[in-house]
């Protein structure tokens, strides 16, 4: 217990005095998550409004794609993203392996099918709805997809805050194909599974509790901003 | 190109095998207002949604004035009108959108309809917090700002009460004033005789009667308009 109490102890020193190696990693992991969901942003929610509105052949078929892949295990998506981005795989020549671009790749392939499976079903909700409103008023499917998301947004913020916890959360893809380098690559999960490891636990410690706290808090003020937002409009 | 004389031919629709229409035959001119009238079911709503296009006929010809369809030219307010969740200009401007109209000129518009069905204060407000009756004005309006050759009205009454009903009313005659033909059904007699030219009565998927609102009213030709009028509709027409 003596032992536990101490690194809990040593983690709260790291933390408090602002530790420049906690602060590197804490920093790197908002980054690369964070362009990782802004970019899943823009592909995922589009895409799950695409696959509700949408009437096209396979389109049941995406669904169900779109839907199995949010459980898509992340070592397995770190692996195919290493293939490409290897020297010998079809994006190999821009030398992506091993730097943050890698893992932002890794995190977008994990969060989009996550974030437009979620936004097919809310859209598709509202869409049964709205349907005979927005074809008497002769919207194609491009507009109908534009005004669905705008109508959506409060509904859609979960799917941003699922991807986002997932993209934070994530340690398998980032690992591989990030590679975990101090100072260059390591991020908050890799860091912990690193010094667990090697019984470094203040450091894992501090990092998982800034993990926490930042999870908590965004989903936190996420759900203000919504209810607050909310509260206008419905 | 006119839309009119719209010529509705032998117009079947049959989901299922059930005859929802059941050989419709209708001729509209381009002016005024036709009042559909009939009893639940008779097919007033699914006549409407299969002129807007939003209901494919399973039979028969729609004849638009001898040219195509153009779906711009046709617009639709129903019962229960949809709001954004946005503000009331942002709804009534939602019309211009599938136009190509840009922002700021589609604001400009939006406005100024405001102006002409009352709710001009009421701009920036969450358009879900207003009234049933203020809720249908903006949805005349959203369809009104289109300016369509003929306008669908399912209902835009039901749920009001006398001084939305009234409210209501105003517009779609100023809506008539533009020259724009509007088809609406309703259930409600006295708005009937308020507002139509022409009346087609429909009962079992089909035109009974076509004439005009005095004459429907004073010497109704068919046994069913009589008895409909009379509030003695037989069930196996009404269901």
């Amino acid at each position: 217990m003596g032992g536990f109490s101490q690194a809990f102890a040593d983690a709260f020193s790291l933390l408090w005095d602002f530790d420049a190696r906690v602060f590197e990693i804490v920093l790197l992991s908002l980054q690369v998550s964070g362009l990782a969901v802004l970019i899943g942003t823009f592909i995922g929610l589009p895409l799950g409004a695409c696959l509700a509105v949408g009437s096209f052949p396979g389109k049941q078929t995406a669904a169900v794609i779109v839907n199995g892949f949010m459980g898509l295990p992340s070592v397995v998506v770190g692996v195919v993203v290493y293939l490409v981005l290897s020297r010998s795989g079809p994006m190999g020549d821009f030398g992506l392996l091993y730097t943050p671009s890698a893992m932002v790749i890794a995190q977008v392939v994990l969060v989009v099918p996550l974030m437009a499976a979620i936004a097919r079903q809310v859209v598709e909700d509202t869409w049964r709805q709205y349907r005979e409103e927005l074809a008497a008023l002769r919207f194609g499917w491009r507009d109908t997809v534009r005004v669905l998301l705008h109508d959506c947004r409060f509904s859609l913020s979960v799917a941003v805050l699922a991807g986002l916890g997932r993209a934070m959360s994530e340690v398998g893809a980032v690992m591989i194909v990030g590679g975990n380098i101090d100072r260059s690559t390591r991020v908050m999960t890799t860091a912990i599974a690193l010094e667990t490891s090697k019984g470094d636990l203040p450091l894992a410690i501090a990092l998982g509790m800034v993990l926490l706290a930042l999870i908590l808090f965004l989903n936190a003020g996420a759900f203000a901003l919504r209810t607050s937002v909310m509260r206008r409009f419905e | 190109m006119s839309l009119f004389p719209l010529r509705l031919r032998d117009v079947v629709f049959r989901p299922n095998g059930r005859a929802v229409l059941d050989g419709v035959d209708l001729t509209l001119s381009g002016e005024g207002i036709t009042v559909v009238l009939g009893p639940n079911g008779a097919g007033k709503s699914v006549l409407l949604r299969t002129i807007c296009g939003l209901l494919p006929s399973t039979g028969g010809v729609i004849d638009w004035g001898g040219g195509s369809f153009d779906p711009l030219a046709v617009g639709m307010v129903f019962q229960h009108p949809v709001m954004l969740r946005s503000s009331v200009i942002d709804n009534i401007a939602l019309g211009l959108v599938p136009r190509g109209v840009g922002a700021r000129e589609r604001r400009m518009a939006a406005m100024a309809m405001l102006e002409q069905i009352g709710l001009a204060d009421r701009a920036n407000d969450n358009a879900r917090q207003l009234s049933g009756g203020e809720q249908q004005r903006l949805a005349l309006g959203r369809v009104w700002l289109t300016r369509p050759r003929l306008l669908l009205l399912d209902e835009p009454t039901s749920s009001l009460d006398p001084s939305a009903v009234e409210a209501v009313e105003r517009i779609v005659r100023q809506i008539r004033t533009e020259g724009t033909k509007i088809l609406m059904t309703t259930h409600n007699l006295g708005q009937a005789t308020r507002l139509a030219d022409d009346i087609v009565f429909l009962a079992g998927g089909r035109v009974r009667e076509h004439v005009s609102v005095r004459r429907f009213f004073s010497q109704p030709s068919s046994v069913e308009a009589r008895q409909f009028i009379q509030g003695e509709l037989p069930w196996h027409l009404a269901f």
